[in-house]
């Protein structure tokens, strides 16, 4: 636009401008509404979450009271009912556990063996690959699991375990069978390495070099580098990295309902490694749609409440973890 | 005198004897220490070839047992009566489709406008932003069967039957989180210049932020819902609950459906080996569906971060 025609139409183009900025005002405000509306959106079907689980298990807390987190009977049958989910918690901790008595290690070490001793390129490739699992969807483990990894692990594994300590150690006591908390607990613990071990290696990615470096200096070999420069300072980080592997293990259903060989009531406390269980989970996907009447459904939100606030307290305290690490990190790099 | 020339004469040696201390101790001591990092190493690799073998045997399995099953019947025909071995999957490939891009239409916006939020307007009202990056974190880590749960009390029961739209809300609950996490993460990337140019030149913010910062990272926003859509289409808890399963094709959005991983679930309870062969087929289309995406997923974001390289 030249000159002479801006003179000419001056109070055209304030005017036009005007009405822009209004419009833009107003696109300005609508934008602004929208995304707070998406936000409030999130934040509310958090909110629903909580209230429909607290609804929905109103009335088995009326009938049991604290007996439904600490009884052992559960009896659907109408007349005779009674819910007590301490098996299932128990369980559920006993699977998880198993899980990440297994993982944890092993998802470190890959974590550690792909950022500090082997090439980049390799490196990137490795991780590629172990997340690949990460992909792979849980019903295709559980898939896996009960037609195949079952029975090397009854065979390999367990067998022999049962047969050398069988006599002697408890714990090795029942005969295998393949299905059992034992077995439930190693895929979880194939299923969670992944996730456990791709939050470590940002954790461990974020330690500054200098201090690797000076390690070096030192005359550190590469293990007393790990040992002294990124262990101690990665700590608190890898155990957020392993608080959201457990949250998966614990939550984890289909996998766990495949394999864990669906007990029901008091037998479904493990006594061995080798015993049939049932987790949390597992007896709400068993049973939620053939819920006989109203209490049954109730007690089986009251699991689904139950595992609600395990996994909400064991994430909650990840997420606070892994803060306080990356903020200590901002502060070191200053 | 002669004491000074003794001592002279004997520190070299001593020195000697020193060094030759050190030395056999630094020898000594560093064959175990090199022994102990190797032995390190190797341990450490074997942990990776633990990992690996699952994985490999996964795939392995999965093609070895499925490709028999595959078939013009298999992927188009509904169920045939149980045991008998015939008819297909067609109604939990179409379900899972209309499920899952259901989910993804009120997923993605929601999610990627709550993390425009995250990203952008949080300097506004820091309690607020703190919050809902809060109860993000905390979405993604709940169970998704409790979120089931939540869907079956809320719409079944409100509606009256399993449907479609639970199904699909369901979903959406679980995609949301993942979506505005790695939107806020892919938003903040962009340089802080681009957006200060763009107000230079008169912009309004949601221009700004509209053409430059959404448009600009529009690779990584759909990295994020891409990955949240490969996560769904195997979900199979929370869909008990919701669209419970049928051997029939879609009816009506407020009736049951079927989808692939729960047909897997099915089938693979079922006694009968003409079954399990059909899970294997089923488990074979939903494992290409999700690994497709993610390495697509992958190609994807090793390009961009090479442009973002190249552009900086």
């Amino acid at each position: 636009m030249s000159l002479k025609d801006s003179n000419d139409t001056h109070f055209d183009l304030v005017k036009k401008l005007d009405l822009q900025s209004r419009k833009s005002i107003f696109g300005d405000k609508f934008f602004k509404a929208l995304v707070i509306g998406a936000s409030l959106y999130t934040l509310l079907m958090a909110a629903i979450i909580f209230s429909t689980l607290f609804e929905g298990s109103m009335p088995i807390f009326f009938k049991e009271g604290i007996n439904f987190v600490i009884g052992t009977d559960w009896n659907p049958v109408e007349g005779r009912e009674s819910f007590g989910a301490l098996p299932y918690i128990i369980g559920t901790l006993v699977s998880s556990a198993i899980a990440m008595a297994i993982a944890v290690p092993i998802s470190i070490g890959i974590a550690i063996f792909i950022t500090e001793m082997i090439p980049k390129k390799l490196g990137t490739i490795l991780s590629f690959v172990v997340e690949l699992l990460a992909a792979v969807p849980s019903i295709i483990y559980g898939l896996w699991a009960l037609f195949v990894f079952r029975f090397w692990i009854r065979d390999f594994i367990e067998e022999p375990l049962h047969n050398t300590f069988g006599d002697y150690i408890s714990i090795f006591a029942k005969a295998p069978f393949g299905l059992d908390v034992f077995t439930a607990g190693i895929v979880l613990a194939i299923m969670i390495i992944p996730i456990i071990s791709a939050v470590s290696r940002e954790v461990i990615k974020a330690i500054p070099h200098s201090q690797k470096e000076a390690a070096y200096a030192l005359g550190a070999t590469r293990w007393e580098m790990v040992k002294t420069a990124i262990l101690p300072s990665s700590r608190t980080g890898l155990m957020g990295a392993s608080f959201l592997g457990l949250g998966r293990a614990i939550g984890e259903t289909m996998l766990v309902t495949l394999i864990i060989g669906n007990a029901i009531g008091l037998a479904a406390i493990p006594t061995s490694l080798f015993s049939q269980s049932q987790t949390l989970s597992s007896i709400i996907a068993n049973e939620f749609n053939e819920a006989s009447n109203d209490l049954h459904l109730s007690a089986l939100i009251g699991l689904g409440l139950v595992l609600f606030v395990i996994t909400i307290f064991i994430n909650i305290l990840a997420i606070f973890i892994i803060s306080k690490v990356s903020k200590s990190y901002s502060n070191l790099r200053e | 005198m002669s004491k000074d020339n003794k001592n002279q004469n004997q520190k070299p040696h001593k020195n000697e004897n020193y060094k030759s201390i050190i030395q056999e101790y630094i020898k000594k001591n560093s064959s175990k220490r090199t022994i102990i990092n190797n032995l390190v190493t190797i341990l450490l690799s074997s942990f990776v070839i633990i990992a690996i073998i699952p994985l490999s045997s996964i795939l392995i399995e999965v093609f070895k047992n499925g490709v028999g099953a595959l078939s013009f019947e298999f992927l188009f025909q509904p169920p045939g009566s149980m045991g008998s071995g015939d008819g297909g999957i067609g109604p939990s490939i179409q379900g899972t489709l209309i499920v899952v891009g259901l989910a993804s239409l009120i997923g993605a916006p929601v999610g990627v406008l709550t993390g425009v939020y995250l990203s952008e307007y949080s300097s506004s009202s820091r309690k607020f932003a703190y919050f809902l990056r809060l109860f993000n974190d905390v979405l993604t880590g709940i169970p998704s069967i409790v979120i089931g749960i939540t869907g079956y009390i809320a719409i079944v029961l409100t509606l009256g039957s399993f449907s479609i739209l639970a199904g699909a809300f369901v979903l959406s609950i679980i995609m949301i989180p993942i979506v505005a996490r790695v939107s806020e993460e892919t938003l903040k990337l962009v340089p802080n210049t681009l957006r200060e140019a763009a107000y230079g030149l008169g912009l309004p913010k949601w221009k700004v932020i509209w053409h430059i910062v959404i448009m600009g990272s529009k690779s990584g926003i759909s990295t994020g819902i891409v990955l949240a859509v490969s996560r769904i289409a195997g979900e199979t808890a929370p869909l008990i609950m919701t669209i419970l399963g049928t051997s029939l094709f879609f009816s009506g959005f407020n009736s049951p459906v079927d989808a692939l991983p729960l047909r897997i679930w099915r089938l693979a309870s079922q006694p009968y080996p003409s079954a399990h062969e059909q899970g294997w087929g089923a488990a074979l289309l939903l494992i290409l569906l999700v690994l497709s995406l993610s390495i697509a997923l992958r190609m994807f974001a090793q390009k961009r971060s090479m442009t973002f390289k190249s552009t900086t």
